[in-house]
């Protein structure tokens, strides 16, 4: 099939990284996954631009797309705040206090796993497991993963981010 | 890449290292990492140049040492000398360290505070094969690993052995699964090696460690990753593939970066790609992204996913050993699986058969984590008892508390109370008691620990994870959750448990593959081990470890069914 390749949804530089991606892995259906990766790596995000974007570039019915990235719990289609805090869920870190913690921040800022505060600041996450079972409780703040933590640190570190102290 | 080149780069590694006295490992796994790792590395690389010692020693950073909840962990290897471990080094302890090195009587010296005798059950008591290199590498450089002896056991089977051989020796040792299913791994070799001779066949990794509670194939991957990427190649050798997959769960960033990495490295010197050591076998492998699902740990969700699809599982036979990735017959092995194989072929079946068991050979790595002193990554024999396992090498529980039961397995496992702590772990035994071996998580409880709240929690862990795809695990889960949340709020009343069993006994023999299968597990060894506290809550509403909030205080008239 000889298709005119469509073009990126915007001018932002980000989509030649995306583009790449789907170029290295000869623009077959199975990089679906790996370019989805992308999108989230350099937009923080999937939207559905990009969605309809990486179906038509790798021939895959937009159904497909938006099955898979619905499917896993890594992607997100919504934007994410400012910075992140991922609170690990696994069973060392369960039995550990991770609840507790989840719960302060419930009561502290009225966000649950996968919401953002309305001001956009921090969004929450949780993972199932990060493998840093020797140091629970664990979460990961901006990408920075920290240990033996409990519910009075976890806040106070939100809420130098949130800026209301 | 000869086998001259090889043994050239260990020399010119090995005399490098000679040059200095002393090797600062410090360990910069991601727990350690967490601990801030890398800045000590970064001080004591400072620290050394300030105090005019970097003619006698180096730094770098390596994988794990094991002791995970004690980091940052620092180990000194000098010459003439015992190995020193640190533990619990910061910035400030930095000077004393450096200091230490020099100093000929260490009683009394600045850092002794902080070492770690090596001679303590942790140490002493583990056998090490898969972690043979792990604290003594650095991973982000192929040459050190090269030093150790690697590689070269690639160039064997290569050069040395035909692929029958090499699946004879594997046969030999008695290897089973890792990833915790236990299917010998021989046999799994040569039915991939005798589907249809004409078509193309593939090797995939299954790094998608998705058990809450397990860090081992992560810690592998990020201290030792060359050794799954030799295992691999030799796999592929042995059943006549060129390509292979790696699959790793996008959580694990280290891991990712380290093997790509590896990967890199292993081409660039002719490890990788085409004609390996100058024979006539190539080797692509290629890296896959997980993106957060449980159910691609399953083999055949596995292959979807790597396909780049939803990752739900399809029905077996056919096998992926039959048809796999894009229908063509598929190796399917776990991490520790592969990093097994280069001291099997190494030192020979029969070597490797020694170790362990009747049944289970060789050894096994444990994640320990939960209520434990010595929480970390540990490796012992097959057939170790449990009992030694946890009180010996893991230090016991902390606090003076009571040790309630063991989780092994994770959601598809089960827990193990106090009375089999005689029991030598193999994969038979933990089937005997309700458990599996699984991928080697262990999560040890104590008495703050509700067993009715654990089995709600992996309940809840597997209504989530549930594909969707089969109604007996997709309705099952959520009606089991339901009535386990029930129980813990003290609404729940005798029929409600009778309907949990049904529904696990249903859930378990209808699903369609191992996720739907296994997820009861958990509620019936409770239910088997923990019924007190089960009827605690429903009888008497209330929650013995005090973890549930029962909501309602006042105990309702409970029929009891005669």
């Amino acid at each position: 099939m000889n298709l005119t390749k469509p073009a990126p949804p915007s001018e932002d530089k980000r989509w030649r990284l995306v583009e790449g991606t789907m170029r290295r892995n000869g623009y077959e259906p199975h990089a679906l996954i790996e370019t989805l990766h992308t999108v989230q790596e350099s937009f923080g995000y999937i939207d559905e631009d990009a969605l309809k974007f990486v179906s038509a570039s790798l021939q895959v019915p937009l159904a497909r797309a938006y099955g898979v990235a619905t499917f896993y719990h890594f992607f997100t289609l919504k934007p994410q705040g400012e910075h992140t805090c991922v609170v690990c869920t696994g069973t060392a870190c369960y039995i550990k206090g991770a609840n507790a913690i989840l719960e302060a921040i419930k009561n502290e800022f009225g966000i649950t796993p996968g919401e953002t505060t309305d001001d956009g600041k921090v969004s929450l996450l949780s993972a199932r497991c990060l493998g840093s079972c020797g140091l629970a409780p664990v979460a990961v703040f901006d990408g920075e993963i920290v240990g033996n933590l409990d519910a009075p640190r976890v806040i106070e570190r939100l809420r130098r981010w949130v800026g209301n102290d | 890449m000869t086998n001259e080149e090889l043994n050239a780069i260990a020399k010119a590694e090995q005399e490098s290292k000679e040059r200095f006295e002393h090797e600062v490992c410090v360990c910069t796994a991601a727990g350690c990492l967490s601990a801030g790792g890398d800045k000590v590395k970064d001080a004591l690389t400072g620290e050394i140049a300030r105090q005019g010692k970097d003619k006698k020693c180096s730094v770098k950073g390596v994988g794990c040492l094991g002791l995970c909840a004690k980091g940052p962990l620092v180990a000194v290897e000098s010459h003439g000398k015992k190995d020193k471990l640190y533990e619990g080094v910061t910035l400030e302890d930095v000077p004393a360290i450096v200091q230490t090195l020099e100093a000929t009587e260490t009683k009394g010296a600045a850092a002794a505070g902080l070492e770690r005798s090596m001679d303590e059950p942790f140490f002493a008591s583990q056998v090490k094969v898969v972690l043979e290199n792990m604290g003594k590498i650095d991973p982000e450089h192929i040459e050190d690993y090269i030093a150790v002896g690697g590689y070269q056991t690639l160039y064997k089977a290569l050069t040395e052995m035909s692929p029958t051989d090499v699946i004879g020796e594997v046969t030999k040792s008695g290897l089973r699964g890792r990833g915790g299913g236990g299917y010998p791994t021989g046999l799994k070799w040569s039915t991939v090696a005798k589907a249809n001779g004409g078509a193309t066949k593939y090797v995939i990794c299954n790094a998608d460690e998705g058990d809450p509670g397990a860090f081992m194939d992560r810690s592998v991957l990020e201290g030792d990753p060359h050794r799954v990427i030799e295992g691999m190649a030799i796999a592929a050798y042995a059943i006549g593939a060129h390509q292979g997959f790696i699959y790793v769960r996008a959580e694990y960033p280290l891991a990712i970066k380290t093997l790509k990495n590896a990967i890199r490295q292993a081409e660039k010197m002719g490890l990788l790609g085409k004609n390996i050591c100058g024979t006539t076998f190539s080797f692509e492998l290629h890296l896959r992204l997980g993106a957060g699902a449980f159910v691609t740990g399953e083999e055949t969700a596995l292959i979807a996913s790597v396909e780049g699809r939803r990752g739900m599982p399809r029905p077996r036979p056919p096998y992926p050993a039959e048809r796999g990735l894009w229908d063509c017959p598929t190796l399917i092995n776990n991490v520790e699986t592969f990093a097994n194989i280069p001291a099997v072929i190494r030192e020979g079946g029969v070597w490797f058969a020694a170790i362990g068991t009747e049944k289970s050979k060789g050894t096994k790595v444990f994640a320990l984590a939960g209520s434990i002193v010595n929480t970390g990554l540990i490796e012992v024999p097959m057939g170790t008892r449990l009992r030694d396992i946890i009180f010996d090498i893991g230090g016991g529980i902390p606090e003076g508390r009571r040790y309630k039961a063991v989780q092994t397995g994770g959601p598809s496992g089960g827990c193990i109370p106090e009375q089999f702590l005689n029991m030598p772990v193999d994969y038979e035994s933990l089937q005997q008691v309700g458990s599996i071996m699984g991928s080697g998580g262990m999560i040890v409880m104590d008495e703050t620990s509700c067993m009715v709240d654990v089995a709600r929690y992996f309940m809840e862990f597997c209504m989530s994870e549930s594909c969707g795809k089969c109604t007996p695990c997709r309705v099952g889960t959520a009606q089991m959750y339901d009535i386990l949340c029930k129980i813990t709020e003290g609404h729940a009343t005798l029929e409600d448990m009778d309907m949990l069993i049904e529904l696990s006994d249903l859930v378990k023999n209808t699903s369609l593959c191992g996720l739907g299968q296994s997820a009861p597990n958990p509620v019936l060894s409770t239910l088997r081990y923990f019924k007190d506290e089960y009827m605690a809550h429903i009888v008497d509403k209330t929650c013995p470890a005090g973890v549930c909030k029962i909501c309602s205080p006042a105990k309702e008239p409970v029929e009891v069914k005669s």
